[in-house]
């Protein structure tokens, strides 16, 4: 890795006559789209940071020279009762490389248990409501060997936020809020929490509040309200939710609970810098004359292909993510570190917001790895995430347009998201206000009891989860004047309340009914991630 | 004066009920103010009075008078004069007994409108009606010692199919009348029924029709296909007398039955009157008013009608005919007119008399220049399709009937063998409703082939009937008289009649789309859709493969089978599934039980516990991944509405033991187990076909809930026992020959399809469990390492 240049920062682009077309994601596909001369901008990710040459090692000395809290080795003894949390599937995004980043650290965090005689060890996926991963998924997060060491006895599991009997009620914060945590978390002398920090949303207060929390819990920062009072939900500072889950984590600290958070940053080297698939991060004008042709091959072959197959060969793409920063110790003082350490690899200046903002939208987002993008999904991504991902001010001016491309079919995993399709079916097709929707129906499917059973037993996504996703658009959705898809399936476009065009020219044309004639454009370039400070 | 000449009479009438017979009751009712009337009508479940109220009085025909009167003084005013008593001319002493009879035997006039008018009627059925039912009536009065005048409504067509003139004398009195026997028809028509019975009921006819209703309702079960092979018996023997009858009337020169029993009936009248004093009044072609009780008043699809609209429709671009020939159609009201008037002239002591209330002499419609009236009114007036866009008529281009015949022959055929290949062919879904459609063709292309067979005849007939009797009749009359009963065919403009009255009247009848644009409001499946989530229905029942999930007992087997197996394994296990394959879906295409009670064997010796533990991952991995979102959401609706919600299979319970929260309860099958381990022997009798039924009437029984207000969803003929049980049968995603059976019932058909995004898997193999990693190789975590879990095998 030495040998590597040092990576450049991100910067902004202003769009002249030389500027190449621009890449877009478009789900299992790519676009490459020209921009308006003279009136456009690209905003373009810092290259990855460098990794940490042995992350085994550097793992190790966190644990040693913890923060603001004494070293792992000093809170394990025999007898005690130990739980390891760890970050589920939904990062980092797309999975990365084995080993994974959990699995190091929960073999690091086992050695030293087995060392100080700890036998009485549970080690839990802290989904909250999301699905429970399965045991290709497990084996992958924490490794075959903790797999197969654990999950026989009943170990190694997935949390049940439904399990009445496996919930516990903590109390509640100054502000009313209830606290709901995970009763073996609740019970134990020590819960490791293992996180892996893709974005400045996660980690913190957030993952264990969250992450091994329930319904009760989550709805009192999940949801409108507090959406609209997060701006944005990615900037720690300035958002509702981390106020609220950070109040939640007092509530957590003040009953007892002793929690060891280990965090981690990893970069944004999601498609490798070298391989099939390395153009894609890299710079439009410097795509060699090789990258050129593997690109327009994979584009030619992907048009053959049926959605499945795509799917298939997408979603088994692991990123070459490296580790770039270790921290353990006192929840609060990690992520502190950890926020800074995430900011370095993702934050853009850009001065100044724009009248349009398009964004390629990609193939997988939280909550459909290995599954399917419906088309919540894709508005979660777009107005939810991507339009998140600011600091200061949002990209696009208030009353401006986002455009995001993304074919955006009216396609459903059965298995994954079977509340989202009834959401989609029934509820938005009534209405996409989201106040309406959070008072008339969240209720009724958060407490379904088919949707709690296929929660707990399957591998779905909880009743109320689609209802979360729709809340995360709310503050995007408010903000924009209209929202356009690109290339989308119309109906299905229609049905989130934005309107289809099929070439990005139309959805220009299309902005100005909102914008008026000659608006400025910024594009969000992706991948990889990039968050803009904008001032 | 008519009104005064029978006032203070009691008129009795049959066929009351008909299209003849309520304008005749609303005529007498309105324009005799001081008669009094006996209906005899069959009785049926109701009872004679209620009959009269609900079928006769109800009808719009007297909205004129009611709505002269008032509703209360019109009901006071029935009540007075209208009196119903029970009997059927089908049989000797017309059924009557008692008070009904000393009633009827007090009539003044009857009046003898009852008839089996349909051209198709059976030969035995028309032979009882028609020629034995007015001879019945004198022999009843003869034999009671009374007296009345007899009015018999006959038809012009007795002349039988002839050109020329059709003078009113008596059927015998025509040199053409060939001398047949009118009691020795009657027995061989009543022998004849006898034979067809008999010949249905020979061992290749009776295997016939069991392979015909097989191949309709395929492996539904023995009761099932017991009743459908009795259906099919009893409508061939029906379908045999039919035609007998047309052949035994064209052998003596008759159109049809209809005709050759009205002629025999007269004959049989005259011969049989003894001292009754008989009037015949012979109508031809009845078609609706020309001006009373309302222009254009009809009851019921009459002969022209369904003709008019097909062609209307598009469906129908030939119908054979002479252009010049005369169509000879006459408005009801006159020939009630005329009816009336005979009534009020009294017998004859001549001897019994005939008069003819027709068009064709005096004021004649020719066929082509009611084709042509039709074609432009039609082309002004257009019906439109379920698009919205008009139908443009074919221009007619009077083809012999021999050539049309052909051209319909030759489309049947071909549809027939389409028919035939789609379906031995394994469709499912809208594939099978493309079926149906076709089928939907063949059944109108019969239609319209049924139409030429049976009026083809009476457009091409070229008699001429005479209304020398009739005219001398209308002249009697004094000018209040012939304003209050008008029958004089001459004053009839054709074209205004044909595009005033009588089409719009038609159209308005047969509820075709008369405007433009699609249709508005609630569809077809959508009313149904609201009649089964409606809250007063109680229970709804499901089927599971093909109604709920995509997915049948092979495959989950094949799952479970493969789910704790090494990958070599796994491909030697699915090479032997591949193969015998074929032979299970042989088995089960026979007898759905007998294949379950087959398949299941292969469980045995299965771990329970492994078993279950692994169902609830074939649930996620398999079962949901093919499941129909559509159909769950219904499930769950159907129990926020608090109906009971029901799963019903043949798979093995504790395959669908995973879908328990969805349903109330489960009724499924299971398989015995000892030691831990599944013995493969069924525990009881599968919940299929006629089973089907039995279960789920039990369990309504035990629940206290009534199937007429249950739902039921199911995908194929076999679940019909269970589908025809309840009140509100749903066939979803049907396969050909339940799309056809939902077709023609009327049933809501839904078409639940898997999630568009669903994982494909092409083979039900389960993804690998089992230890994968080397024992522990760091030095410290081997502390928390534990035997792996045993592999167990089959």
């Amino acid at each position: 890795m030495s040998s590597r240049k040092a990576p450049r920062p991100g910067f902004v682009l202003d769009v002249d006559s030389s500027t190449p077309p621009i890449l877009f994601h478009h789900g299992e596909g790519f676009k490459l789209e020209r921009l308006p001369v003279g009136r456009s901008r690209v905003i373009y990710p810092a290259e990855p940071i460098r990794g940490i040459e042995d992350p085994d090692q550097a793992i190790r000395d966190a644990l040693e020279n913890t923060i603001e809290m004494e070293p792992l080795r000093a809170h394990l003894f025999k007898g005690m009762k130990l739980t390891i949390a760890f970050d589920d599937i939904s990062l980092p995004l797309p999975p990365m490389r084995r080993p994974d980043v959990r699995q190091r650290i929960i073999e690091a965090v086992l050695d030293l248990a087995a060392e100080a005689g700890v036998d009485d060890v549970h080690i839990i996926a802290a989904l909250a409501l999301h699905r429970r991963m399965t045991e290709d998924e497990l084996r992958h997060a924490v490794g075959d060997r903790v797999y197969d060491a654990f999950a026989p006895s009943g170990k190694l599991y997935n949390h049940d936020a439904e399990d009445p009997d496996g919930m516990v009620m903590l109390g509640t914060t100054e502000h009313g809020e209830e606290v709901q945590l995970n009763k073996r978390a609740v019970e134990s002398d020590l819960t490791v929490y293992v996180n892996i920090n893709l974005v400045s949303m996660d980690g913190g207060h957030k993952s264990t509040a969250t992450g091994l929390s329930g319904y009760k819990g989550l709805r009192h920062h999940h949801n409108v309200d507090t959406m609209r009072k997060s701006t944005s939900f990615m900037d720690p500072e300035n958002s509702e939710l981390h106020t609220k889950n950070w109040r939640q984590g007092d509530v957590i600290r003040n009953a007892g609970i002793k929690i060891f958070q280990i965090e981690t940053t990893i970069n944004n080297n999601t498609f490798g810098e070298s391989g099939p698939l390395s153009m894609l991060q890299k710079r439009e004008w410097e795509w060699t004359p090789r990258d050129r042709m593997q690109f327009v091959a994979m584009n030619r072959s992907l048009s053959y292909m049926p959605t499945g197959a795509k799917r298939k060969i997408f979603h088994s793409w692991q990123a070459p993510y490296e580790l770039t920063s270790v921290q353990a110790g006192e929840i609060e003082a990690v992520h502190k570190i950890t926020t800074e350490n995430t900011y370095a690899q993702h934050l853009v200046p850009v001065e100044g917001q724009t009248d349009i903002l398009t964004m390629g939208l990609p193939y997988v987002s939280p909550y459909n790895v290995n599954s399917v993008m419906n088309p919540i999904l894709t508005m979660v991504l777009g107005m939810g995430y991507f339009f998140n991902l600011y600091r200061g001010k949002p990209l696009v001016r208030k009353g401006g347009v986002v455009i995001m491309s993304h074919p955006t079919p009216w396609e459903f995993h059965p298995v994954h998201h079977p509340s989202y399709i009834d959401f989609f079916e029934q509820v938005l097709a009534e209405t996409t206000d989201a106040e309406e929707i959070e008072k008339k129906y969240e209720k009724k499917y958060a407490e379904d009891e088919w949707y709690r059973h296929l929660y707990r037993t399957s591998y779905a996504y909880h009743g109320v989860h689609p209802f979360y996703m729709w809340y995360w658009g709310t503050h995007g959705m408010e903000h924009c004047g209209q929202v356009i898809i690109v290339g989308g399936d119309p109906k299905a476009v229609r049905r989130l309340g934005f309107r289809p065009a099929s070439t990005l020219q139309d959805a220009l044309e299309m902005a100005t009914d909102t914008v008026g004639p000659q608006p400025t454009i910024t594009h969000f370039h992706n991948p990889p991630m990039l968050m803009a400070d904008v001032t | 004066m008519i009104a005064e000449q029978l006032a203070g009479k009691r008129i009795a009438v049959t066929g009351s009920t008909g299209f003849l017979g309520t304008a005749l009751i609303e005529r007498l009712v309105r324009s005799v103010p001081d008669c009094e009337l006996i209906l005899l009508v069959r009785p049926g479940r109701r009872g004679a009075q209620a009959r009269v109220t609900r079928d006769v009085l109800k009808n719009d025909a007297f909205d004129l008078i009611r709505n002269e009167m008032g509703k209360d003084a019109f009901n006071e005013m029935c009540e007075r004069r209208v009196r119903a008593v029970a009997g059927d001319v089908g049989t000797d002493g017309l059924g009557l007994s008692g008070d009904d009879l000393d009633l009827f035997l007090t009539a003044d006039v009857i009046i003898h409108s009852a008839a089996t008018v349909s051209f198709d009627s059976p030969l035995d059925t028309a032979v009882e009606v028609n020629l034995l039912g007015p001879q019945r009536i004198a022999n009843l009065c003869n034999d009671h010692g009374v007296t009345p005048h007899l009015v018999a409504v006959s038809t012009c067509y007795v002349a039988g199919s002839r050109r020329g003139a059709a003078p009113e004398q008596l059927v015998d009195e025509s040199p053409f009348f060939v001398n047949v026997n009118w009691s020795a028809e009657v027995d061989a028509a009543r022998r004849s029924r006898l034979d067809a019975e008999d010949a249905s009921r020979t061992p290749e006819r009776l295997s016939h029709f069991r392979s015909m209703a097989q191949k309709e309702l395929g492996a539904a079960g023995t009761p099932a296909l017991a009743a459908k092979t009795e259906s099919l018996r009893q409508s061939w023997v029906n379908d045999t007398m039919v035609e007998g009858g047309i052949a035994r009337a064209s052998s003596l020169g008759f159109p049809d039955a209809y005709a050759f029993t009205k002629a025999l009936g007269e004959l049989a009248l005259v011969e049989r009157r003894g001292d009754v004093p008989v009037s015949i009044v012979r109508p031809s072609i009845i078609e609706s008013a020309w001006s009373e009780p309302r222009p254009g008043w009809i009851r019921g699809f009459r002969m022209a009608e369904p003709v008019i609209i097909s062609y209307a429709r598009g469906l129908l671009s030939e119908f054979p005919g002479v252009p010049e020939g005369v169509v000879d159609v006459i408005p009801v009201d006159m020939v009630v007119a005329s009816i009336v008037a005979v009534a009020a002239r009294g017998p004859l002591d001549s001897g019994p008399d005939v008069t003819q209330i027709a068009s064709g002499s005096a004021n004649p419609l020719r066929y082509k220049n009611l084709v042509d009236y039709a074609e432009e009114w039609f082309t002004a007036n257009p019906i439109y399709d379920e698009l919205g866009q008009p139908i443009a008529v074919a221009a007619w281009r009077f083809p012999g009937r021999g050539r049309v015949e052909g051209q319909l022959k030759r489309a049947r055929t071909a549809l027939e063998r389409t028919d035939n290949v789609l379906e031995k062919l394994p469709l499912r879904g809208r594939m099978a409703e493309y079926a149906t459609q076709l089928e939907e063709r063949k059944e109108l292309l019969d239609q319209a082939f049924g139409y030429v067979e049976l009026y083809g005849k009476y457009a091409e007939c070229e008699a001429i009937y005479g209304l020398t009797n009739l005219l001398a009749l209308w002249d009697s009359l004094d000018e209040a008289d012939q304003a209050a009963f008008g029958f004089d065919p001459r004053v009839i403009d054709w074209k205004h009649f044909v595009q005033n009255v009588h089409l719009p009247s038609v159209v308005r009848q047969a509820r075709a789309k008369t405007t433009p644009g699609k249709k508005t409001g609630p569809t077809r499946p959508q009313r149904l859709r609201k009649q089964i989530l409606s809250e007063e229905r109680q229970m709804a029942a499901f089927d599971l493969e093909n109604t709920i999930i995509a997915s049948n007992v092979v495959t989950s087997f094949a799952w479970l089978g493969t789910r704790n197996l090494s990958p070599r394994d796994r491909m030697i296990f699915a090479a032997k599934a591949i193969s015998q394959g074929p032979g299970w879906l042989a088995l089960d295409r026979k007898d759905r039980s007998d294949f379950l009670r087959s398949f299941y064997r292969n469980y045995r010796g299965a771990p329970v516990d492994q078993i279950e533990r692994d169902a609830a991952e074939l649930l996620s991995d398999y079962l949901l991944a093919k499941s129909f979102p559509a159909a769950i959401r219904r499930i769950r609706e159907h129990r926020a509405l608090g109906h009971r919600t029901v799963l019903i299979t043949g798979a093995l319970d504790f395959v669908v033991e995973p879908l328990a929260p969805l349903f109330d309860d489960i009724i499924s099958a299971s398989i015995g187990e000892r030691n831990g381990r599944y013995t493969g022997g069924m525990v009881g009798v599968p919940p299929t076909a006629e089973n089907r039924y039995q279960a789920i009437a039990d369990y309504a029984d035990l629940h206290g809930i009534d199937l007429r207000e249950s739902v039921a969803y199911a995908d194929s003929a076999s679940d019909l026992p269970m589908l025809e049980a309840v009140g509100f049968p749903v066939a979803v995603n049907p396969e050909t020959k339940l799309a056809s059976i939902a077709r023609k019932r009327g049933w809501l058909v839904e078409d639940f399809q898997k999630q568009a995004g669903a994982p494909r898997r092409p083979l039900p193999l389960a993804p690998r469990t089992g230890a994968r990693s080397e024992p522990m190789t760091t030095r410290l975590m081997s502390a928390y390492s534990t035997p792996a879990r045993p592999k167990t095998r089959r």
